[in-house]
């Protein structure tokens, strides 16, 4: 694999992402549908190669405020993955998650926190396992880690892994909610090393 | 009141009086000011990665502390900025997320600020304001007609350095 890995992806190994981006996002729906005991469909995710300069308009522009749950991989994959949803959005799936009443302005408690940090390991999670399962390899993740802050901010650091191998980034974004109710949206971002990506394509016979 | 001009993740530009230049949600980015305060001559990279020289892909000169304060020292004194009046202000390099392990990968931001710093005095460019660290994003504006640099984060309240 060249070291411009994204820049050279063709349509077929593209599509391969987006359909795990689709099997996963179908894990994470129906891991989301127990945990808030409602219904939740999803849309056909999209996956976006961008440059890393643009990453932070597809979540609002760099300013706009974002929870950003990031784990790091390791064993046969290793890499980051990260999961970014709009601050409103969160605290909208907490009030529906904890039943609890949050302010928009007001910070989050150490519990309300850890239920953001499960949240993002159940959606990078479902991502992960249909990852490996349908490559057979072994993905093990770290525990979530949580921030929130300017979307631009938070997005530095995956861009800077993406920054070593590119100028490109790839972005898998996956839309959860009813169409009557407001819909959450999330993005989530795979970011493997260039020797895990290079595996990752191997092991799919591309 | 000027222009506004943006710095995206690891670009550069230069900047005169009566423009600003800002470079918005710095993370473990970190974002260089040059400036000639008697001339008002200014510029400002947004630095991604600390070497150029350990990565393969280094095109894009401006991603690099070295190459890209090298190439935004080239640039302001093409503009006619004097070289030994040269000072600069720096902010960023913060560290977004509370890792428990301290692997390389994830100390970047301590490791750009480190690099942009060893450049400046390599250069010989007194750093004579800075922000940097801590766990916070920040949005810079710097105003080259009074040198100020304007550092805003969430939840508190913007501050000059």
């Amino acid at each position: 694999m060249s070291d411009t890995m994204y820049n050279s992806m063709n349509d077929l190994q593209f599509d391969v992402l987006r359909e795990i981006g689709n099997i996963g996002s179908g894990h994470a729906a129906t891991a989301l549908a127990k945990l808030l005991n409602q219904k939740i469909d999803i849309k056909v995710p999209k996956a976006e190669l961008c440059d890393f300069s643009k990453l932070a308009d597809i979540v609002g522009g760099a300013e706009n405020l974002v929870v950003g749950i990031l784990l790091t991989l390791s064993d046969d994959v290793e890499g980051m993955m990260m999961f970014i949803m709009e601050k409103n959005a969160a605290y909208h799936l907490l009030r529906k998650m904890m039943w609890c009443e949050i302010d928009d302005e007001q910070p989050l408690d150490e519990i309300q926190l850890s239920a953001l940090q499960e949240i993002g390991n159940i959606i990078t999670g479902a991502y992960l396992s249909s990852l490996s399962d349908l490559t057979r390899l072994t993905i093990s993740s770290s525990v979530p880690y949580i921030a929130i802050d300017m979307a631009g901010a938070i997005l530095s650091v995956p861009a800077i892994e993406f920054g070593k191998v590119g100028d490109k980034a790839l972005m898998i974004q996956a839309e959860f909610g009813r169409d009557d109710a407001d819909d959450i949206k999330g993005f989530f971002l795979l970011i493997p090393t260039m020797e895990s990506y290079s595996a990752i394509m191997s092991s799919l016979g591309l | 009141m000027g222009r506004m001009i943006k710095v995206g993740m690891a670009e550069l530009d230069i900047c005169l009086p009566p423009d600003a230049i800002t470079t918005l949600g710095l993370g473990s980015c970190v974002g260089v000011v040059l400036y000639d305060p008697i001339k008002k001559i200014s510029g400002m990279v947004h630095v991604m990665l600390p070497d150029s020289t350990k990565i393969k892909n280094n095109d894009n000169i401006a991603k690099f502390a070295d190459t890209g304060i090298e190439e935004l020292l080239r640039r302001v004194i093409a503009k006619g900025a004097t070289r030994r009046a040269l000072v600069a202000k720096i902010a960023g390099g913060a560290q977004m997320f509370a890792f428990k392990s301290d692997s390389d990968m994830l100390r970047v931001g301590e490791r750009n600020v480190e690099a942009v710093k060893a450049k400046l005095a390599v250069l010989q460019i007194p750093v004579i304001a800075q922000d940097t660290g801590k766990n916070a994003g920040r949005t810079i504006e710097f105003y080259p007609e009074n040198g100020e640099l304007l550092v805003k984060s969430v939840g508190k309240a913007p501050y000059k350095i």
